[in-house]
């Protein structure tokens, strides 16, 4: 019997797939199993079979952390420009343009301010489908007027990266963004204010050797891979293969790089949280002065 | 007898050595070859001249990695007395890809950090062909905090392919190492120059270079990535190092053009390696007029002149 549930599986996907169009059903990139794309969508993208993080784009970020109607988005007319004349076998002004109809943002990141469970946050979000999410300047001055605004309005950062590291078009404009952004991190940080890092599968290269690693506390999604040389790199300089699991989220925990490691769909109650601890309101009552307890004992002391 | 040259440079080392030749014959048997030297001199000076006016961005990127260019020991030598080698991060390991310590310089105590890559075979797997690991990276930002804690300028030298792309690496936090040090170099509260000598590979490199001057040797590259890495990725091969080096813009010339450095270094004719004592020299100089400009800001002037400058960077429309 067991080997009939086996193969029925896939029979049921064939038959479902011959049943409703191209774009109702997702296949999960992890599991492999066939899901409506009207139910991926509304789980954030988070296989409901297997757990899998597929990647969502900044809008879709944006909707999972911030409270609805409260976001106001900051910066959206910056647009990148091609400092180098910049062109392999494509022209980089081509790339840009593409980029953006293919994705409908000017850039790989959008920014803004809004609520998360009501508590007021700078945020800014990548969108990987624009040239990798990869950090020129464009990039660069968005992070770092995210920390600014946190810093003159007196609120938190959030960055959700997932970027494949510095954009080689811009050259060394790109490299100079980390220093820019790390340097951001230490203006908000000696301010008090709170920067949470929250690494989504990707975060690699310029990204994470700058504001991505900054964080008070560094977020990572499951299975996230988040590092500075990529495992292709790794594997040629020392001509061998890596183990599973090397340089994912689980691993960078293990070797005391990420705070926590959270699923998307408790992302915005355990950015939340954090905030409360970092920066809310104390609730819980804190024993009374001393001087006050003397007081009332005062009378008693006189009574006796 | 040279053996440490690039191909380029190859019609000059046969026309010194024909020099060579001449010289040797000269004077045996009574023959006179003075005026033939004398004119093979001229023309290899104009060779020389010719070819280096007109270096290709690959070409010299070959030459800011040539073997016998001095590397950062090597000005740390000539350019210093009383220098005192510090080791360690105090976490982990040294990281000897990259040196540091007090140093005397134009009469003054000063911190000194380079990054070192090595000459003969076991000297560059020593120092791991100058890729630091973490530790290099957190003794730099010690030694820095060290530096500041005594009020003692900072001179960083920068030479490297880039930080290690390796297991241990990551393991260790790679991107954390050099995303700190970029973060503790913008507070800094006393003067920081930076030089790139020889190769400024990306954030490897850039980890030692948020400073108040960014100089760079005439024959030095800074780039994001590497001319191979970038061909690789955008040109999907390995041999199109000429067109990837000429479109990342990574020389000198290019990036005071675009304001991303201050100032370049002169070497002399054939690059730094030709004579190292004078280029030690004239950098020696370059360095004491920017650090004089700094002698009478205050510590929060200095920090702030540095965050305006980073602060500044990226072009966008
Ligand atoms: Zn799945």
């Amino acid at each position: 019997m067991s080997w009939f549930t086996k193969v029925k599986k896939p029979l049921e996907a064939i038959a479902l797939r011959k049943r409703i169009p191209e774009g109702v059903w997702r296949k999960c990139e992890s599991c492999k199993e066939i899901i409506y794309s009207i139910e991926l969508e509304r789980n954030f993208n988070v296989c409901s079979k297997c757990g899998h993080h597929h990647r969502i784009s900044a809008e879709s970020r944006i909707k999972l952390l911030i409270d609805e109607n409260t976001f106001k988005e900051e910066d959206e007319g910056l647009v990148p420009v091609d400092p180098l004349k910049f062109r392999d076998s494509r022209k980089y002004k081509d790339r840009i343009s593409d980029a953006q109809k293919k994705t409908g943002n000017k850039e790989a990141i959008i920014a803004g301010s809004g609520l998360i469970e009501n508590r007021p946050v700078e945020i800014a979000a990548f969108n990987f489908d624009f040239m990798g999410g990869s950090m020129g300047s464009v990039v660069g001055e968005k992070v770092t007027r995210t920390f600014e605004r946190a810093l003159s309005n007196k609120r938190p950062a959030i960055v959700v990266s997932c970027s494949g590291g510095a954009r080689m078009q811009e050259g060394l404009f790109s490299l100079m963004q980390m220093a820019k952004t790390a340097a951001a991190v230490g203006r908000l940080s000696k301010a008090g204010l709170p920067y949470i890092s929250v690494l989504v599968d990707p975060v690699t290269g310029g990204v994470t050797a700058s504001f991505a690693m900054l964080g008070d506390i560094i977020v990572a999604e499951p299975g996230a891979l988040i590092c500075f040389a990529g495992p292709r790199v790794i594997e040629q300089t020392i001509g061998k293969k890596l183990p599973e699991g090397f340089q994912r989220s689980e691993f960078l925990l293990q070797h005391g790089f990420v705070d926590i490691v959270v699923n998307r769909l408790e992302l915005k109650s355990t950015i939340a949280l954090l905030l409360d601890h970092m920066c809310g309101q104390i609730v819980c009552p804190l024993p009374e002065p001393e001087q006050d307890e003397e007081a009332e004992a005062g009378p008693e002391e006189q009574a006796l | 007898m040279a053996v440490n040259y690039l191909d380029f440079e190859e019609p000059i080392v046969d026309l010194e050595a024909k020099i060579d030749e001449l010289r040797e014959l000269s004077g045996k048997d009574g023959v006179d070859f003075t005026s033939e030297i004398k004119k093979l001199h001229r023309k290899v000076n104009r060779l020389r001249k010719d070819t280096f006016s007109k270096l290709t961005p690959w070409q010299r990127t070959r030459l800011a990695r040539h073997q016998l260019r001095p590397y950062a020991l090597d000005y740390i030598n000539h350019m210093t007395t009383g220098f005192v080698e510090l080791h360690g991060d105090r976490l982990f390991g040294d990281g000897v890809s990259i040196v540091g310590g007090f140093a005397r310089f134009e009469g003054q105590s000063v911190m000194v950090i380079g990054q070192q890559k090595g000459r003969d075979l076991k000297e560059r797997s020593f120092r791991n062909f100058g890729m630091a690991h973490p530790e290099g990276y957190r003794k730099a930002v010690r030694l820095m905090k060290l530096a500041e804690k005594f009020n003692r300028p900072i001179i960083t030298l920068l030479d490297t392919p880039g930080a290690y792309p390796g297991v241990g690496a990551e393991e260790r936090g790679q991107s954390e190492a050099i995303a700190r040090s970029m973060m503790e170099m913008a507070v800094l509260r006393v003067p920081v120059i930076c030089v790139v000598i020889g190769e400024g590979g990306s954030g490897g490199a850039l980890a030692l270079g948020v400073g108040n001057r960014m100089l760079m040797m005439e024959n030095a590259v800074y780039s994001v990535i590497t001319p191979e890495g970038c061909a690789a990725i955008l040109w999907k091969s390995c041999d199109k190092l000429e067109e990837a080096s000429e479109a990342l813009r990574l020389t000198a010339r290019d990036l005071l053009g675009f304001g991303l450095i201050d100032e370049i270094v002169k070497e002399p004719l054939g690059g730094a390696h030709r004579d190292p004592v004078a280029t030690a020299s004239i950098l020696r100089r370059a360095i004491r007029r920017n650090l004089e400009h700094f002698r009478d800001l205050s510590p929060e002037a200095i920090v702030s002149h540095r965050e305006k400058k980073f602060r500044e960077m990226g072009v966008f429309a």
